[in-house]
């Protein structure tokens, strides 16, 4: 696609009287709006000269209907000049700096002719001028008087909000004025403003301009009342004060009169400006509101800048719930009929692809891969209907563009916010389905950070082959499976797909043909191998090792711990009995269990290697292949976990009471210890923080010990235990605290403390130091929690909400302010990193040129392979 | 045969990163190596690397503030935390990585770790020795303060113990005393018992007193409120809550080339920016691995970069690398809207629409990545 218009540069300036007067289509003369037949009035705040909103109505500028005609400025010509308050603090500084008789900058000639060279040096650099600037205003307010005119310079106060006070008197905006139109352009250079752009007497306005019609629109209420926008509201003010003051000026008001209405109308102004200056009362709507004037409007992240500048709406994309759907493949995304037959792709219609998309324009808008609209060569659009599509069918020429339905295969932008990082946004091939949901693979939940419990997501349709070229190569899941943030595979087994691999491999379970079968029935291609042996009645047998190498690359050479290696003080390797030590050779499983370390999404081993050894597409299948390979795993043995897989035998409740109640004991042995003074404080510590990290110290080991208590009871054919070893999902940890003990609650960090005076609850004696008063909680989620324990728990829970609302808070602004400063740097074909003004922040991109998510081709570890694998060839 | 000059030879001979380069000599010193082996092993490296350069026009900055934002959603807020000693607070998690990120001229929790030279590290008394002496000593290490309301006195009891412990004597702490609070101190019969009088008999006068006492430093570094020491491995190491690093690496047995500090401020200010950069880079590092988070180096590196490329150390945001952009939309857009556009005005500044932000405001294409790639077609 060709931008048809470049803009180049955009040069910012302040607009003189004048050119408000050039741009201006109509000089705005009375107060009124719409006159009683709901047509605006001429050389009001409507007239039809600024644009027009009502529908019917035409520009009587530019002729053009509403949505058409942009809209045009006005002007008002102000009786007396105002000062704009956003420069007031600089109009504060020239009068200062500036002679008060000959209106010349206070700096010797030579003084100025070095400040404008210095400035001129830091523009060129693209440096800031702001401490320069000041510099110079506060070396020119060092002379007491005038070194041209010798005329003594008086001290200028300067009073909130907009009040000048020279020698006690108040001085005029046009006294001000007066003093800045003679200063000359020479001096203006010398204070860093630009005086063909930004004349100083511009910030003194005697026109004010009236904004278009199209962006203060009024609305019609139901009542048929019409509503003012706040900035009409504004206008409306300003003009009625500036013909009050004109007529009370033109009847010889007295001077204390004239005053009064110069400063109401310097007021109005400034609030139409801006509504929150201090000291400034803000101008309200009738209903006590305050006003959203000019500066409000740019404001802030609904503002124009962040709201509608930076943030764009777009067509042709569709939000919907997300669920999963194991059967598709990692690049596949589930696409609702519903949407898919609202959502279309531009085809344009050639002498090769004619007959083809005919046959989609006959099909007509209700079946689905169908044709919504059609725009012909002379850009007149046509929609497809039922009646219509045979004939518009035949019409067809070469040229035209048909808007096909989304179908199957089409490329389109996935995404879930918030978009932490480029792996939000990943292109998926369109499945359509029936039902009302997204469907992905839960193996692309990580880099979403999705998950099923009500998410929704979008979906966005690229309508250029140029779009859907970058998305293919650049955005497609299979190639985000590495991440740039660490160089490792993002992408994997979550939950089921990493028990069920689990399940499969762990072991040399026998599985009988028809259970092999069944693992395999989904791959085409694939032969059983030979079986590993006949069990007793001479049926062949194979095990979940040789089934799940099945899946694995030829040529996939890999040695790694499995996570629930246990790390043993002697590693046995491959006589692991734990069977934790995983060996593949050639694309054979030789040895070990395949866990969350081999498969799972930020760590899995093998998919590290699929990927870097060969490529996406073949990581891809490979991913593809494990997530049906282990659902069908997990659906051999059968899994489930429910309430009775937490009880532990009664011989492990007594052990652990009897670690709990020991644990009390010497908690109270401290305690009393502090109390006869005998507790010998940590080096750096007070007495009562020694006391209190041993009690936190003695409580963590009895948790953990209890722990390891009910560990010993729960085996492998614990499915608790089976999903946290294998790091599927929780850990002994949750386990822990469901089946012997939560443990001791915290509220940052310490025990709790605080409460009633001097105790946590009324349950409890003042004073007490000991276990259960300060949120120690004995019993495990099991047996339930005694009413204190209950209350402290929720004393910890409450922290981790708040903790998790202010971080989200706190690490998105951290997020916005990194990508604002960084997003601009950019690798240049030298190598170099540079920012938009070509200043090089690094040499070399992070010292030696790499990308991270390629860091493994550059790295020590690969250097080893290269140089074993020539050396291991050319020894044959 | 190669010999090991030989190979040498070739491998320097080659633009590669000192990471392969080390890697090479590694694998090949030792080993015998045939000129056409040696060739292969070389041509695959450099094949490897070339694979794994980046690509021009690739939109590292974003890239680098993703992955270190990214993993912020998922850092812990507690603020205090223990790190490596039990003793000493140290901030951790998301409250750090803001602090780094905002150059904030003192940390929350200043500490330094100093390292001693080779005679002091293995020594503990020795060790010790410097400790006392960083540390600062304030009246209430060396005994107790009192006041005598009838006599409208301040009575200051030494410990003899702590006054050998701190290797000060009665005498010195008088004379400091006298010298900071410019009164005169009475040290009746030369002992333990100093007494002390405010220079108008008032109550308030003598409570402020008392205040301006406690706060005195008699001996050691101010702000270094506390010097632990452990053993890590077979040396001594001091960790210091409070920091002072100047006055620090001028110690006897300080050693300079491995004592740092927390507070990069201070280092860049005593060390230069190269230290601050790698400063910022490591305690980035250190408190994303703290949290068992993974990032490359790379990332971290490109912040440090941008923050310390002019020669000071500027805050990511509207105060440091966002506020002095060349675009005056970017900046617009960032923060503080209506000020820069006001700025702008005044001084006639062009925005040549180089950037992200300004190009999506007007509508085109933004000149980095895909979008930065401009073909001529030969007719």
């Amino acid at each position: 696609m060709t931008v048809p218009k470049r803009i180049g540069k955009i040069r910012f300036g302040l607009i003189s009287p004048q050119e408000f007067r050039k741009m201006s289509v109509v000089k705005i003369i009375t107060a009124d709006t719409y006159d009683d037949d709901g047509f605006p009035i001429d050389m009001g705040l409507m007239d039809p000269r600024l644009g027009v909103i009502d529908p019917g109505l035409r520009c009587r500028s530019c002729a053009g209907r509403p949505g058409e005609c942009p809209g045009h400025f006005g002007h008002i010509d102000l009786i007396a000049p105002v000062i704009h308050v956003g420069f007031a603090k600089l109009i504060r500084k020239l009068l200062r700096a500036v002679c008060r008789d000959c209106s010349r900058l206070m700096l010797l000639e030579h003084e100025k002719v070095t400040y404008i060279e210095q400035i001129k040096t830091l523009v060129r650099l693209g440096q800031p001028t702001d401490d320069l600037v000041s510099k110079i205003f506060a070396e020119a307010r060092k002379h007491k008087t005038c070194p041209y005119c010798g005329a003594p310079q008086q001290e200028i106060k300067f009073e909130r909000p907009l009040a000048y006070i020279e020698e006690g008197h108040k001085l005029t905006a046009s006294d001000i004025r007066d003093r800045f139109e003679k200063i000359p352009d020479a001096d203006i250079e010398a204070v860093g403003m630009n005086s063909a752009t930004a004349r100083p007497e511009w910030m003194i306005l005697t026109v004010l301009p009236v904004p278009p019609v199209t962006m203060r629109p009024s609305i019609t209420l139901e009542s048929g009342q019409r509503s003012e926008d706040d900035l009409t509201h504004k206008l409306v003010d300003i003009i009625r004060i500036n013909q009050r003051f004109q007529e009370n000026r033109e009847a010889g008001a007295p001077q204390l009169i004239i005053e009064d209405l110069w400063e109401l109308l310097q007021y109005h102004v400034t609030t139409f400006l801006d509504n929150t200056v201090s000291g400034v009362p803000p101008a309200r709507h009738r209903s006590g509101r305050p006003l959203k004037t000019l500066s409000q409007r740019l404001k802030g992240k609904e503002g124009r800048f962040r709201g509608s500048l930076s943030g764009k709406r777009v067509n042709f994309s569709a939000r919907t719930v997300i669920s999963p759907d194991p059967n598709l493949s990692i690049n596949e995304v589930g696409v609702p009929l519903e949407v898919a037959k609202e959502l279309s792709v531009p085809l344009i219609v050639n002498v090769r692809n004619m007959e083809m998309i005919k046959q989609f324009v006959r099909r007509g808008p209700d079946n689905h891969p169908g044709v919504n609209y059609i725009t012909r060569s002379d850009g007149r659009r046509v929609k497809v209907t039922d009646k219509n599509c045979e004939e518009v069918a035949d019409q067809l020429e070469t040229g035209w563009k048909v808007d096909r339905q989304l179908n199957d295969g089409d490329i389109v932008l996935f995404n879930r916010q918030p978009s932490l990082h480029r792996m939000s946004i990943m292109a998926h091939r369109v499945k359509v389905m029936p039902y009302k949901t997204f469907r992905l693979n839960p193996a692309v939940c990580p880099p979403y950070n999705a998950d099923f419990d009500g998410d929704e997501m979008n979906m966005h349709v690229p309508q250029t082959e140029e779009a859907r070229a970058e998305a293919h190569i650049l955005m497609r899941v299979q190639e985000n499976i590495l991440s740039p943030r660490f160089g490792g595979p993002i992408i994997g087994g979550i939950h089921d797909y990493v028990t069920g691999s689990f399940l499969l491999t762990h072991g040399r379970k026998p599985i009988d043909r028809q259970g092999a079968m069944e693992l395999l029935k989904k791959y085409d291609g694939i032969d059983l191998p030979p079986p590993a042996g006949t069990d007793d009645s001479g049926e062949p047998y194979w095990t979940g090792k040789q089934i799940f190498s099945l899946i694995l690359p030829r040529g996939l050479n890999l040695t790694f711990k499995a996570d629930f290696c246990p790390s043993c003080d002697q590693c046995k390797e491959e006589n692991c009995e734990n069977d934790a030590y995983v060996v593949i050779r050639d694309g054979n499983l030789i040895q070990g269990t395949i866990d969350s370390a081999a498969v799972g999404a930020f760590k899995g081993k093998i998919i590290d290697r699929v990927i870097k050894q060969f490529n996406p597409t073949i990581a891809s299948t490979f991913l593809d292949r494990m997530t049906l390979l282990a659902l069908r795993g997990i659906m051999l043995s059968g899994f489930s976990f429910g309430i009775d897989d937490e009880d532990i035998p009664p011989a492990a409740s007594d052990q652990i009471k009897e670690v709990t109640r020991v644990a009390r004991e010497n908690v109270e042995k401290l305690i009393s210890a502090y109390n006869a003074g005998e507790l010998e404080p940590l080096p750096g510590r007070t007495l009562d923080e020694t006391l209190e990290m041993r009690i936190m110290q003695t409580l963590g080991k009895a948790r953990d010990s209890t722990g390891q208590i009910a560990g010993r009871y729960l085996g492998l054919d614990n499915s608790g235990v089976v999903m946290a070893v294998s790091g599927a999902r929780g850990s002994m940890l949750n386990l822990t605290q469901m089946a012997a003990c939560v443990g001791q609650q915290s509220v940052r960090g310490e025990r709790i403390r605080r409460g009633y005076a001097d105790r946590t609850l009324p349950h409890f004696q003042r004073g007490d130091l000991g276990a259960e008063a300060h949120g120690f909680v004995e019993s495990s989620y099991k047996d339930g929690l005694n009413p204190t324990e209950f209350f402290f728990h929720a004393i910890g829970g409450r922290e981790g909400l708040v903790d998790t609302a202010i971080r989200t808070s706190q690490s998105g602004y951290l997020q916005r302010r990194l990508v604002n400063a960084l997003q601009d740097l950019e690798v240049k074909y030298d190598g170099t990193v540079r920012e938009t003004r070509g200043m090089i922040v690094q040499f070399r991109y992070g010292e030696d040129g790499v990308d991270a998510s390629r860091r493994d081709y550059a790295g020590p570890e690969n250097v080893k392979r290269i140089i074993g694998r020539v050396l291991a060839t050319e020894g044959r | 045969m190669l010999n090991e000059a030989e190979v040498e030879e070739a491998i320097t001979s080659l633009d590669l990163p000192q990471s392969i380069v080390a890697a090479l000599r590694e694998g090949l010193f030792g080993v015998s190596v045939t000129k056409e082996q040696l060739d292969q092993i070389l041509e695959q490296v450099m094949a490897d690397y070339d694979h794994a350069k980046v690509e021009p026009c690739e939109a590292v900055g974003v890239v680098a503030a993703q992955s270190i934002g990214e993993p912020g959603t998922q850092m812990t807020m507690r603020t205090f935390h223990y790190a490596g000693v039990a003793e000493i607070n140290v901030t951790l998690g998301l409250p750090r990585l803001i602090e780094i990120v905002d150059a904030r001229k003192v940390p929350s929790t200043p500490t330094m770790t100093i390292r001693l030279t080779e005679q002091y590290a293995g020594d503990r008394d020795l060790a010790r020795e410097v400790a006392w002496a960083i540390e600062s000593t304030s009246i209430l290490h060396l005994g107790s303060i009192a006041t005598d309301l009838a006599e409208m006195n301040v009575l200051i009891e030494l410990s003899p113990e702590a006054l050998v412990q701190r290797k000060i004597t009665a005498e010195e702490v008088a004379e400091r005393l006298g010298e900071e609070m410019r009164l005169s101190v009475d040290q009746p019969g030369g002992g333990n018992l100093l007494i002390m009088a405010p220079e108008e008999p008032s109550y308030r006068e003598l409570l402020q007193l008392v205040e301006k006492i406690k706060k005195l430093s008699l001996k050691g570094i101010d702000g270094i409120k506390r010097v632990v020491i452990r053993k890590e491995g077979d040396e001594y190491v001091l960790y210091t809550e409070g920091s002072a690093l100047k006055k620090v690496l001028q110690f006897e047995g300080v050693d300079p080339g491995r004592t740092k500090t927390n507070n990069i401020t201070e280092i860049g200010e005593v060390l230069g920016i190269e230290a601050a950069r790698n400063a910022i880079i490591n305690e980035a590092t250190d408190t994303l691995r703290e949290q068992g988070l993974a990032v490359d180096v790379r990332h971290i590196m490109l912040v440090s970069d941008i923050m310390t490329c002019d020669g000071e150390v500027k805050q990511i945001g509207r105060h440091g690398v966002s506020g002095e952009k060349a675009s005056v939309l970017a900046r617009a857009a960032f923060e503080v809207t209506v000020n820069h556009i006001l700025d702008a005005a005044i001084r006639g500044d062009v925005d040549d629409l180089r950037g992200v932000t300004e190009n999506v405001i007007v509508g085109q294409p933004i000149q980095l990545g895909t979008g930065d790639v401009q073909l001529v077609a030969k007719r």
